[in-house]
């Protein structure tokens, strides 16, 4: 067994693509669950409405690939008012609902047949990458050369969509720990425990959800859109629900209402799945039997690292339930 | 600390006879003309509704002909439970809408009219089942009270130097008016570690944040020990003397009889008796409404 690969494994997923696209999507989903209360169970839509803003432009309408940026976020605020305009008003649980059916609306049509011609069906849309790589060429990173040291070693291209995503990560990051200690931010808070007395203080209640809604959806179209240019492709399964629950999952493991947990949540998140996965595969690499029956075998590992993953997120839940930045505190008076 | 079991801490002075404040005299005798029936024409109303009617489903909640709140005053509203006192509140405020009727603020009529926007207009109310906000500190609660921040608007909030100066003005008066309440021990713990008393005391703290005209307090005493409503009665009574008007509702009739100007109440959805104190003391409308028609006889006597 090489316990070594494994760990070097683990640490390049820490601070991975997969990670950094998650971390960025789990900082806006704090807005909307962590500071608002805004149970959005579909975020995965905000990432594919971003995502598909920058796929369109090669293909579709054959424009720069800048302009993708501005119609991935004026996507992501066109579907956050269609979401926030007729649930808002109502109780929680209500979004909770509708999110998760519109995330998967949106999939649906994206990869319809019907859409094809203007979100590429279930091929998806590829081919606009080019201009973003190639603003690192310019900066002096060689696609196919070498950087970095020890086992920190990535090929431009790919040390060119960390460094951009890393840096979206603390720009965003800034952006919501900066409107959480404001005023602003003070509002948000008070409306996840209390609506009605918020809205006797003089606070346009609707409003402020409306806006922590569009904020959190626009900050996690932009982690599709990196997605996207990551992957140099839009495939419309990627957007499921796995996405929404494994970057909601991160948040907690990280803590609600902490960005430094929406960062270093997901980061943990892959981190732990990786040396699940790799540990189990360099342990089990023939089939563990018990007399006539198989236990284990090499094609389960996936399946069983997700269940493993099931159970430290309920050990976590019990033991400790405000996640690893959360405070305790904030998470104890509950009984009104 | 603990005001249940420390009930020194929070009493303002011992209960004794006072002469009556200015704005107390001022009230009372403005009142003195009015007729002691319900829906009476007040010199200088503040808050008047007419026709007013609720319904849910086949029930009739609220079914109010006329009722008009002295400007100055502090006025009672009382009744037994299910008379439909809350409701009335909530359409007054906005929480709710009416079936019918029409209601003015100021002057201003408050038809369609929502919750958030009575409060910048002056009117600014509490509620039965306190509504502190347990997971923000108690100075964070104070500081939300206050109306017009500029930091209250996201593009604000990402820049400090645009808010800090209105959040130092907002933070003074705050813990101003949380010396005036007693609560400035408490300022920075999280306001769910309050007792129940002290929850009172701050949601009425953190309502004058907003600089109303009129306070409406939904039963400001329920679940608060003797001590502290004795303390309680003072900062009602402190408001008037302030120049804002009190609407409240009660069920502690000490509380009714010592500090209000002007009680009305009622019953089954209507206003069936209007006065002073001493006029609703001896109305026999109201203690039949609350006693039923065997009061000071037994229950299981036959009835006259």
């Amino acid at each position: 067994m090489d316990i070594g690969s494994v760990l070097e494994a683990t640490i390049l997923q820490f601070i991975g693509f997969n990670a950094c696209y998650y971390a960025i999507a789990a900082i806006g989903l704090n807005v909307q669950f962590g500071y608002a209360g805004l149970l959005n169970f579909g975020q995965a839509a905000f990432m594919a409405a971003g995502a598909y803003g920058v796929g369109q432009t090669a293909m579709v309408f054959g424009i720069s690939l800048w302009w993708g940026v501005l119609i991935g976020v004026g996507y992501s605020v066109l579907l956050g008012l269609l979401m926030g305009l007729p649930t808002l008003r109502l109780r929680a649980d209500y979004l909770a609902i509708v999110t998760i059916a519109a995330a998967e609306i949106v999939r649906l049509v994206v990869r319809s047949v019907w859409a094809r011609d203007s979100f590429g069906g279930t091929d998806g849309l590829k081919g606009f990458a080019d201009a973003f790589q190639k603003v690192g060429r310019n900066l002096g990173l060689k696609p196919a050369g070498e950087y970095g040291f020890w086992i920190f070693t990535f090929s431009g291209r790919n040390l060119w969509i960390l460094l951009v995503g890393w840096t979206l990560v603390a720009i965003f990051g800034t952006i919501v720990w900066l409107l959480m200690r404001s005023p602003w931010g003070r509002v948000l808070k008070a409306i996840r425990e209390d609506e009605d007395a918020v809205r006797s203080l003089g606070k346009n209640v609707f409003s402020y959800k409306m806006q922590a809604l569009i904020l959190g959806g626009v900050i996690g179209s932009f982690a599709g859109m990196m997605f996207a240019l990551g992957n140099a492709n839009v495939q419309p399964d990627n957007y499921s629900r796995d996405l929404t629950f494994f970057v909601l999952t991160g948040l907690v493991l990280g803590g609600v209402a902490k960005v430094t947990g929406s960062i270093v949540g997901p980061m943990l998140f892959w981190a732990i799945y990786s040396f699940l996965d790799n540990l189990l595969r360099e342990l089990i690499d023939k089939p563990v039997r018990i007399g006539d029956f198989t236990l284990i075998q090499s094609t389960d590992i996936g399946a069983v690292v997700y269940m493993v993953m099931g159970v430290l997120l309920v050990l976590l839940m019990v033991f400790r339930p405000q996640g690893l930045f959360g405070n305790r505190k904030e998470m104890a008076f509950d009984g009104r | 600390m603990d005001a249940e079991t420390t009930p020194e801490a929070d009493v303002v002075e011992v209960e004794v006879e006072r002469p009556l404040s200015e704005t107390a005299r001022v009230a009372r005798e403005a009142l003195a003309g009015v007729a002691p029936e319900p829906g009476a024409r007040k010199p200088d109303p503040i808050l008047t509704a007419a026709g007013v009617r609720r319904t849910f489903g086949g029930i009739t909640a609220v079914d109010v002909e006329r009722v008009e709140v002295q400007r100055g005053s502090i006025t009672a509203l009382i009744g037994p439970n299910g008379a439909g006192k809350t409701t009335f509140f909530n359409l007054m405020t906005g929480f709710d809408t009416p079936n019918a009727g029409e209601w003015t603020f100021d002057g201003a009529s408050m038809d369609g009219v929502q919750p958030h926007q009575m409060a910048k207009r002056g009117m600014v109310r509490t509620f039965q089942l306190t509504k502190s906000l347990t997971k923000l500190p108690v100075i964070e609660n104070m500081k939300l009270g206050a109306t017009d921040q500029v930091g209250e608007k996201w593009w604000n909030g990402l820049l400090p130097f645009r808010w800090r100066r209105q959040e130092r003005e907002v933070e003074a008066r705050a813990d101003e008016l949380l010396r005036r309440f007693k609560l400035d021990h408490m300022r920075d713990e999280y306001a769910g570690s309050l007792s129940g008393g002290q929850r009172k005391l701050l949601e009425m703290a953190r309502a004058l944040m907003t600089d109303p005209t009129l306070v409406m307090l939904d039963e400001p005493m329920a679940g608060v020990n003797p001590a502290l409503k004795q303390s309680l009665n003072q900062h009602v009574k402190a408001l008037r003397d302030e120049g804002m008007t009190v609407l409240f509702v009660e069920h502690d009739m000490d509380m009714v009889h010592d500090i209000s100007d002007w009680v009305i109440v009622m019953a089954e959805g209507r206003v069936i008796a209007e006065g002073t104190p001493d006029d609703i003391a001896s109305n026999t409308a109201v203690i039949d409404a609350y006693l039923g028609l065997h009061q000071g006889r037994s229950l299981f006597e036959e009835q006259p």
